[in-house]
């Protein structure tokens, strides 16, 4: 910073403030013009590819490996391999034992994380421009050469097996793993990632090694870079840490499989419970579906924000909960529609009562209005700049472009596309897409306190579920 | 790096500071008061939360929701409240800076006219709902009360949690809530920061507009109020868990007191990360924990550091508690290393860079100018706070360590599996937990 940006304190404003109209808000000015980020892109030999985004406006770089690989890759039986294989990438590498790397990146003050889901893993490094080339190298130890060595194998394991046995604890998360499984059963996304006990007590460190060799591969892979950096530089660093990154013969990718057809209203029983976890929804559409963009819309005025009708409704009308939301989980196959909502017990009935009818309510019975409509679009569009602030949002943001084979002009697409929709468009997608007759109720609830009110749901009666099931 | 600001005081008191970063067309409206649950008393909590609540529930000339009209104009807007302060931001597109302005100012000079029974009786019920699902119906969810109130005096402005107590939300009336407005939630009590696409010859202006005929209330007084501990305080209670749980706690520096940064850094290399001594011993070698943590909580009047530690399945908090007294003991007599020091100074100092990345939300640079400027009077603090960091010596954090992590001195807490009290730290007597 030069010394013309030096703070300047304590100045008391001379002369009279001009007088304001508090009659009305103020409209808006028209919109500052914003560049959505340039991406460019190289390939190494092995198959890599190498996108980098220049943002040199702060001295930090991000660096994000994609790997289209995730929970839905996981081998029959083996729920949870994918997940416990991306936790065995920093547990060593070369010489180094799993603390050692972890005391490489702290030296680098880096912010290290991997994360999974259904249909990719990545592992995000971002450190000070300075530590770049030394960062780059570990995060090739960690993807391409890790030690999986047994006894890590068999500590991080347990640490898992552990963390599973916490979750029972959390009726959120109970319900989660519950309502994939109602909805997808056997289905590669009818598991979360963490997957289950028996799975993973039958897994074996060759399983993961297995894993690693077939799935984690040069080929399935975008490392993206963001920051203060150039990219033939990054290109370099790159060829460097990753060069030795061996294609393997070709893996099995996610298949689509059978999905049960589950009951309208189960509950697991949470005896004393002060709130109802509820799950309401049921496998919708996946990313690459035309409706995409009016889906997005429809779901925002549904569910996607604060003014949503399920939240105005259950919250700031009924006061039954800190918050309601819907989404539409989009994935590369067909993902779920689901509206979760946590109640106080005495209301899960009325909870789901109304839900279910602004669910309803939006295909047909009740169209969006113009003025909720034209909030839903602005609310999608006009802050849409606030995602590229930051090297990590970026990042992210050119992450989705390589996980879901998007153009390069996708952002530039993006508010267009979203302006364009109308009101016939909303209820045309949520007719598609959205059908009342086929959602599944999961509750995770008091059952003694809230099982005779379910009767007048007119759901047939509840399927009880044990805890323990999923 | 820097973080460069103007600030401005104006006639009614209202502090306002100033940042252009051109890097997105957008703009961070942040808006600290001077007010958190430690301005509340016993019988009366929750109160500085709930306002948050019904801060968004509309004004005199809004007297509707305020998320409509700034998401229709493209902004994210949120709101928080610690025991020390209440923020109000927004994050809105350069052209919307009027409008978020128009409703800030508002809602701080005049909010009481749209404040209704009946929104207040809905927030309330929001609220009861925010405490079930983040304390009540969490695993573990009711630690923070136990450990405060064990912690402070009962006539301690930290002796209870934000939330508020659940008796006391349902006693309050509307005109204690009005009064409670009055006094802390006007111009001479706040800070106002706007980071981001702005011209400041423009933004100005356009802020004395809309803020400074806005009255003054009375300046608000310091709050005082201290707490020792003169032994080891043991409780336990029981909750719907899996797996036994231990907090010790201690008393430790306020926020950018001498101390402050030394417990910081190292509760870090003692509890945080897979390179921190007790991640090591705990749950990589010895295996009877599944994960540990700590912090150096700092507030304005006081801090405090804890230690959590989950026992892993077949091992005790008995067992958990002699190995984190062994490494403390250790730390405190030999201090740390020299790779432990280099590696917590180029921690900080990334951490403070990368918050320089974002100008609005919670702890971007609009926050972080306003948190200087409240509680120090100082908003150009950003390099003397990384210097805090910088200047901590082996010595320093030895002797910190040694001095306020005493095992004769603090709080320990075990929350434990229903019927499974024996899995819990000895000799602790059960907490009263609501």
């Amino acid at each position: 910073m030069s010394a013309s940006d030096a703070t300047s304190v304590d100045m008391t404003p001379s002369g009279t403030a001009r007088p304001v109209d508090r009659s009305r808000l103020p409209e808006p000015g028209p919109a500052r013009p914003f560049a959505f980020p340039a991406i460019e892109k190289s390939t190494l030999p092995n198959g890599l590819r190498v996108w980098t985004v220049r943002h040199p406006q702060v001295p930090v770089i991000a660096f994000d490996l994609l790997v289209r690989r995730g929970a839905s890759a996981d081998p029959a039986g083996k729920d949870g391999l994918a997940a416990l294989t991306a936790d065995m990438l920093d547990e060593g590498s070369g010489g180094r034992t799993a603390i050692e790397i972890h005391e490489a990146l702290a030296r680098l003050g880096a912010q290290f994380d991997t994360d999974i889901g259904s249909d990719a893993l990545s592992v995000s490094v971002t450190v000070l421009s300075r530590f770049a080339g030394r960062a780059l190298t570990l995060l090739g130890d960690v993807v391409a050469r890790p030690a999986m060595r047994e006894e890590d194998f068999v500590r991080v394991r347990q640490l898992r097996l552990h963390r599973l046995t916490q979750l029972r604890d959390m009726p959120g998360v109970v319900a989660d793993r519950a309502f994939l499984k109602l909805l997808y059963g056997s289905h590669p996304y009818g598991h979360s990632p963490i997957g289950s006990e028996a799975a993973l007590a039958s897994m074996t460190v060759d399983d993961v090694r297995a894993f690693h060799a077939m799935s984690i591969r040069p080929s399935a892979a975008t490392l993206v870079a963001v920051g203060d950096c150039d990219h033939a530089a990054v290109v370099r660093m790159a060829g460097d840490a990753f060069g030795g990154w061996e294609e393997a013969a070709s893996d099995v990718a996610a298949s689509d499989g059978a999905m049960p057809a589950a009951a309208s209203l189960n509950i697991i029983p949470r005896p004393n419970a002060p709130q109802s976890e509820l799950r309401i929804g049921h496998v919708a559409v996946p990313r690459d579906t035309p409706d995409y963009h009016a889906l997005l819309v429809a779901n925002t005025i549904l569910g996607g924000q604060f003014v949503s009708r399920i939240n105005l409704n259950l919250r700031e009308d009924k006061g039954f909960t800190y918050g309601a939301r819907t989404a539409f989980e989009f994935r590369r196959l067909p993902g779920p529609f689901v509206l979760q909502v946590s109640v106080q017990t005495s209301a899960t009935a009325r909870a789901i009562e109304e839900s279910i009818g602004e669910i309803a309510g939006i295909r047909g019975p009740r169209p969006v209005t113009a003025e909720e409509l034209e909030l839903g679009i602005a609310a999608l569009t006009r802050g849409y700049a606030r995602n590229f602030e930051t090297a990590d949002q970026i990042a992210r943001a050119v992450m989705q472009l390589a996980l879901f084979d998007l153009p390069d002009d996708y952002f530039a697409e993006f508010v267009p596309a979203v302006a364009q929709i109308s009101a016939d468009d909303v209820s045309r997608v949520m007719a598609r897409h959205v059908d009342p007759a086929r959602l599944t109720t999961l509750i995770v609830g008091d059952l003694d306190v809230v099982g005779a009110d379910l009767d007048a749901l007119g759901l047939g009666a509840p399927v009880v579920l044990p805890a323990d099931a999923f | 790096m820097t973080l460069s600001f103007t600030k401005y005081t104006l006639a009614n008191g209202l502090d306002v500071l100033l940042h252009e970063d051109h890097t997105c067309p957008i703009v961070a409206i942040n808006l600290w008061y001077h007010v958190g649950s430690k301005n509340e008393r016993p019988g009366h909590t929750g109160f500085a939360h709930l306002f948050e609540h019904l801060m968004f529930e509309g004004s005199q000339h809004h007297d509707r929701g305020y998320f409509q009209p700034l998401q229709g104009a493209g902004a994210t807007l949120n709101g928080s409240t610690n025991a020390d302060r209440t923020n109000y931001w927004e994050v809105v597109p350069s052209n919307a800076l009027e409008l978020a302005l128009w409703m800030e100012s508002d809602r701080m000079g005049y909010l009481l006219p749209a404040l209704t029974d009946a929104k207040f009786s809905n927030q309330r019920d929001v609220v009861l709902n925010e405490r079930r699902q983040n304390y009540e119906n969490r695993p573990y969810g009711l630690a923070p009360m136990a450990l405060l109130a064990a912690l402070f005096p009962s006539d301690h402005p930290y002796h209870w949690t934000t939330i508020g107590e659940v008796a006391d939300l349902h006693a309050v009336r509307l005109d204690e809530v009005q009064a409670f407005f009055r006094r802390y939630y006007h111009p001479a009590n706040a800070s106002l920061a706007l980071a981001g696409d702005i011209d400041p010859d423009e933004a100005l202006p356009m802020v004395r507009a809309y803020f400074e005929d806005l009255e003054p209330g009375d300046r608000v007084d310091p709050v005082d109020a201290s707490a020792s501990l003169s032994g080891d305080t043991r409780i336990f209670f029981e909750d719907r868990v899996e797996l036994p749980r231990l907090y010790m706690a201690w008393l430790t520096p306020a926020m950018f007191a001498a101390g402050d940064a030394e417990l910081d850094l190292g509760t870090d290399l003692l509890a945080n990360g897979k390179t921190s001594r007790l991640y090591r011993r705990l749950v990589f070698d010895e295996r009877i924990a599944t994960d540990v943590s700590a912090a150096q909580n700092s507030r304005e009047i006081a801090g405090y550091a804890q230690i959590t530690a989950t026992a892993a399945p077949g091992h005790t908090l008995a067992e958990i508690e002699r190995a984190i007294l062994e490494e403390i003991a250790r730390l405190a007599a030999a201090g740390p290393t020299e790779d432990e020091m280099e590696r917590g100074r180029v921690q900080a100092e990334s951490q403070f860079i990368f918050r320089l990345q974002t100008v609005g939300g919670f702890g971007g640079k609009s926050d972080q100018l306003n948190a200087y400027n409240m509680f120090l009077g100082d908003p150009a603090y950003f390099d003397r706070d990384l210097a805090r960091y910088r200047d901590v010596t082996n010595i320093s954090l030895q002797q910190a360590i040694a001095r306020y992590l005493a095992p004769s001195r603090r709080v320990t807490l075990s929350i434990v599996p229903r019927g499974r009290v024996a899995l819990g730290a000895s000799d602790s007597q059960p907490a009263v937990v609501s």
